[in-house]
């Protein structure tokens, strides 16, 4: 699909919004994305939604990478360089000023109470990220024992997270899922 | 870094690195980074270039946690500007994103052109639900902590959860209710 300025200017404007909401890391606003480029606008389907994630976390690279996937497919190579830059500069300019005064409000309580309040907000966030993907991307039971696996063995940390994501494009590729 | 919170274990010995030094250093990061990139920024500027102490490093990583936003580009921006002003701030956040960039470009342009194709389509619907299992096990590790605690936090984890992947709700709205109260929470419990 090839985009005019309109959809560039959207891009832009809802993935600053939502880089600034980024609680946790661009794992967070995962569901926010889906809402955007699936539900609101005839952007990209289910499927192709979850393909993508699928390949932002296959590939090598910090998962916000996401973004320049889906800016991609959306809008081409100006929407890829939009929605990166939306979502990773705002944010890095923030830090950047906040860098600067981080050790005279470090231990303030004010702030140590907002970290407090913003950890479970963002594990919330994650875990709607975790809802979104699982109904987008699970079909049958197969794909629901994957789900199951994988996070089994990630979470026990004694396998190297490639080892389910490549058995499970294997029993894909065998059209088994 | 001049700003060091008293006791560091090693002390950083190393000269300021330069831009293209940053430029490097973030660039090499990504090569190396195969799922999750911040044990490679640890080891990478704690161990191998000496750059920050262990104690400088959770403090840097401290400050892009609680910055909204990808955690490791905060820091690419964060430590980039420490080191060598805006323009090492430029240098460290565009060696960071230049690979991933046209690595997820020619996924991107990939995915259009073959992304029809059976076997493709396929594997990626084998992938996909082994990649929503990975956001699983983070949100288990992630949520450990706040069961034990038998704070307000398990509530609004939960809230949250419900409000934006159940409901569906807007995040900007969810956030704007769900973000103070939590805090507000944090605050009360703490007194």
């Amino acid at each position: 699909m090839k985009a005019g300025g309109d959809i560039l200017f959207t891009l832009a404007v809802q993935f600053i919004i939502m880089s600034l909401l980024a609680m946790g890391g661009a794992n967070s606003v995962v569901p926010e994305m889906h809402r955007l480029v699936v539900e609101l606008n005839p952007w990209m389907s289910e499927r192709e939604f979850a393909d993508m994630f699928a390949i932002s976390q296959a590939a090598p690279g910090p998962n916000v990478m996401l973004v320049t996937l889906i800016g991609y497919h959306v809008a081409g190579f100006s929407g890829a360089v939009v929605t990166t830059v939306a979502m990773c500069g705002p944010t890095a300019v923030l830090a950047y000023f906040f860098g600067r005064v981080w050790d005279r409000f470090k231990h303030a309580r004010w702030r140590i109470a907002v970290q407090a309040g913003v950890v479970p907000v963002s594990v919330g966030l994650i875990a709607a990220t975790a809802i979104v993907l699982t109904r987008a991307s699970v079909h049958s039971w197969l794909a629901l024992a994957i789900t199951a696996v994988t996070a089994l063995v990630t979470y026990q940390g004694r396998w190297n997270p490639l080892w389910p994501i490549g058995i499970a494009g294997l029993l894909g590729f065998a059209n088994l899922v | 870094m001049s700003e060091t919170t008293a006791a560091s274990s090693s002390p950083p010995a190393a000269p300021i690195p330069s831009h293209l030094e940053l430029f490097l250093a973030f660039f090499r990061i990504t090569v190396t980074g195969f799922g999750g990139t911040l044990p490679w920024t640890r080891r990478m500027f704690v161990e191998e270039k000496r750059w920050l102490s262990e104690q400088e490093f959770n403090d840097l990583y401290a400050l892009c946690q609680f910055l909204p936003g990808p955690n490791i580009v905060n820091l690419a921006s964060v430590f980039g500007s420490r080191m060598q002003g805006p323009t090492g701030a430029v240098a460290a956040w565009t060696g960071f994103l230049v690979l991933p960039f046209f690595l997820m470009l020619a996924a991107a342009m990939l995915y259009s052109r073959f992304g029809d194709v059976d076997a493709v389509r396929r594997v990626l619907g084998g992938i996909a639900p082994a990649a929503a299992g990975l956001i699983v096990a983070t949100v288990a590790k992630m949520a450990m902590p706040l069961f034990r605690g038998a704070g307000p936090g398990l509530l609004m984890l939960i809230a949250t959860a419900f409000a934006i992947g159940v409901m569906r709700w807007p995040l900007l709205v969810v956030m704007l209710v769900v973000a103070p109260t939590s805090i507000a929470l944090a605050w009360w419990v703490r007194r």
